[in-house]
């Protein structure tokens, strides 16, 4: 079955991005919730691994907002 | 940021208003993208200042200051005061014959004033109903998370002596 056009695809592809974008953005606000929680009880070392994790989160995110770009500059101009 | 922009020589109007209808369906989503990327890079910044926070933390210094004499409160009788500066209220406990705790008074979920039941044994914060161990002051109802700070309380020559806070929770 390959009768969805390729605006449609395109637009299937950065839904499905956004889900993926929304999913971690709310593993980033428990991580940071969490660990201001943990420095606010005294617990310091959870500071390290808790920015590395959001930092990757982070990234992952800006990876999939380029992929949006792409798909949507693709899309548009062809 | 013009990394931010897609590699165009279309002006930046072009970019984020289409004359198409149908394209307005890719700009808004990928403005919202954009919008979610954003606020993912606000969480990764919170986490960064909470590391620097911690790294660039200097340790408090505490001085010692008397709170009271021993025996002037009575077993399961408590006494306010202040440490280590006049805007910390703390609560102290006397739990046993020669035994006495002290914490400070502000709950960890609002600041409210918690106090003692002796009824429960235990301390307790009117606003929410959080109660905390008059043992070590962990959490033991409602909705605090974190331990109630407690205050390292040392006898000498018939003195209750405060001598430093002890922040790391149980």
């Amino acid at each position: 079955m390959n009768g969805n056009p390729p605006q449609n695809r395109g637009l299937t592809a950065m839904d499905g991005a956004m889900v993926l974008i929304v999913v971690l953005l709310i593993v980033q606000i428990w991580l940071l919730s969490a660990t201001l929680e943990s420095y606010l009880a005294g617990h310091r070392d959870v500071a390290v691994p808790g920015a590395i994790i959001s930092g990757v989160l982070f990234a992952a995110c800006l990876a999939l907002y380029l992929f949006v770009n792409r798909v949507d500059s693709e899309v548009r101009k062809g | 940021m013009s990394w931010f922009r897609r590699r165009s020589n279309a002006p930046l109007w072009k970019d984020e208003f289409s004359v198409f209808t149908a394209d307005e369906r890719y700009v808004a989503r990928r403005q919202f993208t954009k919008f979610l990327t954003l606020t993912s890079f606000a969480m990764f910044a919170g986490n960064v200042w909470i590391l620097a926070r911690s790294l660039l933390r200097q340790p408090p210094r505490y001085s010692a200051q008397t709170v009271a004499a021993a025996g002037e409160i009575p077993i399961g009788g408590v006494k306010l005061f202040s440490y280590p500066t006049a805007e910390d209220p703390c609560i102290l406990v006397r739990t046993g014959d020669a035994s006495y705790v002290a914490y400070s008074q502000k709950c960890t979920h609002l600041s409210c004033a918690v106090y003692y039941s002796k009824e429960q044994n235990r301390l307790e914060c009117p606003c929410h109903q959080g109660f905390f161990s008059v043992a070590d002051g962990s959490v033991l109802q409602g909705p605090p998370q974190r331990a109630l700070p407690r205050i390292v309380v040392e006898q000498s020559g018939g003195q209750l002596i405060a001598m430093r806070v002890q922040e790391e929770s149980v």
